[in-house]
């Protein structure tokens, strides 16, 4: 193996200036991005697990028919908190919460682009993410559907804050995404190391450049959308009152103009989990590079030009129909040409199964299925039998637990030894992972069966008669046992934080930058910066040409290059941990809450977050470093 | 009459006997059966590439030399330009377009086909939904023959029935899966479902869009005659409410007039014309109560009047409290609404 950046002696004084400050104010002023994405992964990890409590419970009331466990008013609180948690704090955050950790090591960055608005937006995702579950206590949770369509959700059938504090909820962890967002395109596009051109990029820096884009483009839309919803609540405007000119069909078309990207914004970053196991285990690079690359693209293309297909039993004309069809299937072809890459890969590979690897292959075979039903929903006709049933509830989880979940915990096992320095256990791993996908199947294959055979979704019961009984029973079974596994997995974590084998700075023998430096990384995570030469700097000879000298260690100095070549253009000086971040965004948390309750609050509110923000942004004096030093070694 | 009635619950309870129909798998109308054509194509396809992909995904990681120790990688395609796409990725690729195109040309045949059932003659319907039952209004050119009724579908066999459909609240979705697939009632806007029930029968439907609290109990029946049946019923349908015979049935017009009912339901012929409810006229002639809630016998419909939260726990209709007295007066009344 190469000699590595991480052979560089730490360097203490670097540490130091990169460390966050000790103490509980130093804790709140942590800006550090590993301190930040830990804190990110847990959080969103543990709406993941309030969000899997609520399934449960669903799974419950839907074993036996006629059952009386659940009134509607609880189960419509349980599925609308359901979706809307693992759509808007577990799905999206989750991979924004891993990138903003390997973004930076992989691209052999000290840092990510603004660290204060990266906890900043963290904070308000959190407080967002409590006062949607401090409401769902207090018994004053939304209950009309993670979708929320008007008029149920609008003023006059959804009187009382359930649906207030929806609204609210959405656009502000969205404003925590958009954000985040901004924070990874600037840092993949100008902190890379000298020498990772664009052609360079680890595929998973490449998903969360594009996922990013997309999130640009998408989360605005529904933003708009749950504004406009509140303002009909609130202050008496009448977008979706068609009584007053307003339409309702309007809010289906901005949702889901978000919400079918947010599909895929949920489904792009695994495809660079994938492929960053499956290079690994198969010990080779993904086969087709440029194809790998451009079909992430144009499957976010093709993502916005889809949303309709959500809407058939809408009055959509028949020709605009027909468009939305073809659009909806040909985001299968970049899709079957990933797929047929990776099979490239494996074919030609020489294969190693551990934990990650079963996570990343069983992929194949739940996501195989996942994509087909989706050819079917494509189809007008298919659709508007199998449209708002159980069909449908199949092939959601089918593409986003097949498509999301399993390779999230492949990639958590992949880079736990980096986060933590210590291995997760192989055999808890390999029964975490066949508990898994066996309960996964089992509950949610007769899904689509029940959904063919009459069983509309988001129902608290249904009759004996119609004959739905067994299935669901199946499926229940199917989900105690899923649950069982991912409980395993928790074990696994914390037993191995303790007492799991040293990991070494590389203990997959792995090919990109972020195995370069030592697990887990020091603060500054690279001692030296690494000149890059190659896809896979640690597998090629001359992958890392050289590092990176003449950045100070004792300031937050990174360097930036240029987009496309990674050429170095200057050194800039990064802040430094400050408290105000936490501060502004309590101050903001206290705006969207009073907004919940009256619109006056935007004023107040506003007067409370001057103050911090203003001192978060008060420049300091300080020398800035313009000219390029040529110490840089091409 | 009688007679008509006696076959209908048999008819009825035949059916019922078996499974209500509401099956996408078991089509029973000619729209249905063209979407389950399109299904079984699908389907089809779907499985071979389902196998084909899996098969060449098992055969690669067979083939693949395996090992329990980390090996050195293979980084020969690193140094060099990536190699041409590998043939077989290529007509991989090739093969799934080719397959694309089939489905979406089938489903642009299927999608005309459907929108291709000859209307002549057809038999209009109005349906609204509301929170959580479904108002019918069976239209006319002639204003006199139109009438009202609710939570079921009479329909002629093998003619062609137009929807119109609208909402009085929130979205709601119709879908009766053995005749045709869903629509949605969407306030503001009147959407249009053309199907066609090619055998008598009884097909269970029920709501599809998630409208509050008690969308699992917004089903609905969709009854299909032999036409000159249908013919007999719809005259039925026609005439107002007759008036009551006995004391007792006198009575419970009375209460019927002076309690809550008639603030929100209309029986026609009587001073009671409020829309807030499913219209009662005929009410003793459907087979289920509280929009496919419950069966519609004396019993349950004594248990819902008193307490229709006790069944349907969102139902608007309020409780009504009735001495024992009342209430049977007014079930003797309700009875004669045949």
């Amino acid at each position: 193996m190469n000699p590595s950046p991480a052979v560089e002696p730490r360097n203490a004084v670097l540490d130091r200036t990169w460390s966050d400050p000790p103490g509980l104010i130093g804790w709140l002023s942590a800006i550090n991005h590993k301190t930040i994405s830990v804190r990110f992964m847990l959080t969103t990890f543990g709406f993941f697990a309030a969000g899997g409590v609520l399934a449960l419970l669903i799974r419950l009331q839907l074993t036996v028919p006629d059952n009386k466990l659940i009134g509607p008013d609880f189960y419509n609180q349980l599925f609308t908190m359901h979706g809307t948690t693992m759509m808007f704090l577990f799905a999206v955050p989750v991979m924004q919460a891993v990138a903003t950790y390997l973004v930076p090591l992989m691209i052999g960055a000290r840092g990510i682009a603004f660290p204060r608005m990266n906890a900043f937006a963290y904070w308000i995702f959190l407080f967002g993410g409590l006062m949607l579950y401090a409401a769902f206590i207090l018994d004053i949770g939304p209950d009309a559907g993670w979708f929320a369509y008007p008029p149920l959700a609008g003023p006059e059938y959804s009187p009382g804050k359930r649906t207030d504090f929806w609204a609210q909820l959405i656009t502000y962890t969205e404003l925590s995404g958009l954000l985040e967002a901004v924070i990874l395109i600037t840092t993949i596009f100008k902190m890379r190391a000298p020498g990772m051109t664009l052609n360079r990029m680890p595929l998973f820096v490449w998903t969360m450049l594009v996922t990013s884009f997309m999130v640009m483009f998408a989360m605005p839309s529904v933003m708009l959308a749950s504004t406009a919803l509140i303002t009909d609540r609130l202050v008496g405007t009448h977008f979706y009152n068609p009584a007053e000119g307003g339409d309702v069909v309007l809010w289906q078309h901005l949702f889901w103009f978000f919400g079918h990207p947010e599909v895929y914004l949920i489904f792009i970053p695994p495809l660079g989990f994938m492929s960053s196991i499956i290079a690994t285990f198969a010990r080779r690079p993904i086969y087709g590079y440029p194809v790998m690359v451009l079909a992430i693209i144009a499957t976010a293309f093709l993502a916005f030009s889809l949303w309709v297909h959500h809407m058939f039993a809408t009055n959509v004309p028949e020709l605009g129909k027909s468009f939305f069809t073809a659009a909806s299937a040909m985001i299968a072809i970049p899709t079957a040409a990933q797929m047929f890459c990776w099979i490239a890969t494996l074919w030609a590979g020489r294969l190693n199964f551990r934990t990650p690897m079963l996570f990343a292959l069983s992929f194949f075979f739940i996501l195989l299925i996942g994509g087909l039903t989706g050819v079917m929903l494509a189809s007008v006709s298919l659709d508007l039998q199998v449209h708002d049933t159980f069909f449908v509830v199949a092939h959601l989880h089918y593409v986003l637990i097949g498509g999301a979940v399993f390779p999230l915990f492949g990639a958590f096992y992949y880079w736990f030894p980096k986060f933590t320095g210590r291995m997760m256990g192989e055999r808890l791993g390999k029964w975490n992972f066949w508990l898994m996908f066996v309960g996964f199947n089992v509950a949610f294959f007769p899904m689509h069966i029940a959904g063919l055979r009459g069983m509309p979704r988001r129902v608290y019961t249904y009759p004996a008669e119609m004959g739905w009984g067994l299935l669901n029973l199946i499926s229940t079974i199917g989900a105690a046992i899923l649950a069982v596994g991912i409980l395993l997995f928790v074990v696994n974590v914390l037993l191995s934080r303790k007492r799991g084998d040293m990991a070494g700075a590389d203990p997959w023998a792995a090919g990109t930058l972020e195995w370069a430096t030592s697990s887990p990384p020091s603060p500054g995570n690279f001692p030296r910066p690494p000149v890059v030469g190659s896809r896979f700097p640690l597998w090629s000879k001359d992958g890392v040409a050289g590092t990176v000298r003449g950045l100070a260690d004792d300031r937050r100095e990174v360097l930036v290059t240029s987009v496309n070549d990674a050429v170095p253009n200057h050194r800039a000086v990064m802040p430094e941990s400050s408290p105000w971040p936490f501060v502004s965004a309590v101050a903001v948390t206290v705006l969207f809450i009073g907004s919940i309750f009256t619109p006056w609050a935007i004023v107040w509110g506003a007067v409370l977050c001057t103050p911090p923000l203003v001192i978060w942004f008060w420049p300091k004096r300080g020398p800035t470093q313009k000219n390029i030093e040529r110490e840089v070694k091409p | 009459m009688r007679a008509l009635m006696s076959f209908l619950l048999l008819g009825a309870s035949k059916l019922a006997a078996a499974v209500p129909a509401q099956n996408a798998l078991e089509p029973l109308g000619v729209q249905a059966a063209g979407i389950h054509d399109l299904w079984r194509l699908t389907l089809l396809i779907c499985t071979l590439v389902f196998a084909a992909v899996l098969a060449a995904f098992l055969y690669a990681i067979w083939r693949a030399p395996h090992s329990k120790v980390q090996l050195a990688p293979d980084v020969s395609t690193l140094d060099q330009p990536e190699p041409k796409l590998g043939r077989p990725v290529v007509i991989g690729v090739a093969i799934s377009i080719v397959l694309l195109a089939v489905l979406i040309v089938a489903d642009f045949v299927t999608e005309r086909r459907l929108a291709r059932l000859p209307l002549k003659d057809a038999v209009r319907i109005e349906v609204t939904g509301h929170m959580w039952w479904w108002g019918a209004r069976y239209l006319d050119d002639e204003p006199s023959r139109m009438f009202d009724a609710a939570n079921e579908i009479h329909v002629p066999a093998g003619k062609p029935v137009i929807l119109k459909l609208n909402s009085a609240d929130v979205i709601h979705s119709f879908w009766a899966p053995s005749l045709h697939g869903k629509k949605d009632l969407i306030p503001g806007r009147t959407s249009l479902l053309h199907f066609r029930a090619d055998q008598p029968g009884v097909y269970r439907g029920q709501c599809a869009e998630f409208c509050g609290f008690e969308h699992a109990l917004m089903a609905f029946t969709v009854v299909a005659h032999p036409p000159a049946e249908y013919e007999a019923w719809a005259a039925r349908q026609r005439l107002p409410a007759p008036a009551p015979a006995t004391a007792l049935q006198k009575q419970g017009l009375e209460v019927f007039m002076r309690s809550t009912c008639a603030m929100c339901h209309t029986v026609a012929g009587t001073e009671a014309g409020a829309r807030l409810g499913p219209d009662l006229t005929h009410l003793a002639s459907r087979s289920m109560l509280a929009s496919g809630t419950l069966p519609n016998t004396p019993q349950y419909l004594a248990a819902w009047i008193l307490d229709p939260q006790k069944f349907k726990k969102g139902a608007n209709m309020p409780a009504t409290p009735l001495s024992a007295h009342e209430l049977e007066a007014l079930m003797a009344y309700l009875e004669t609404l045949k």
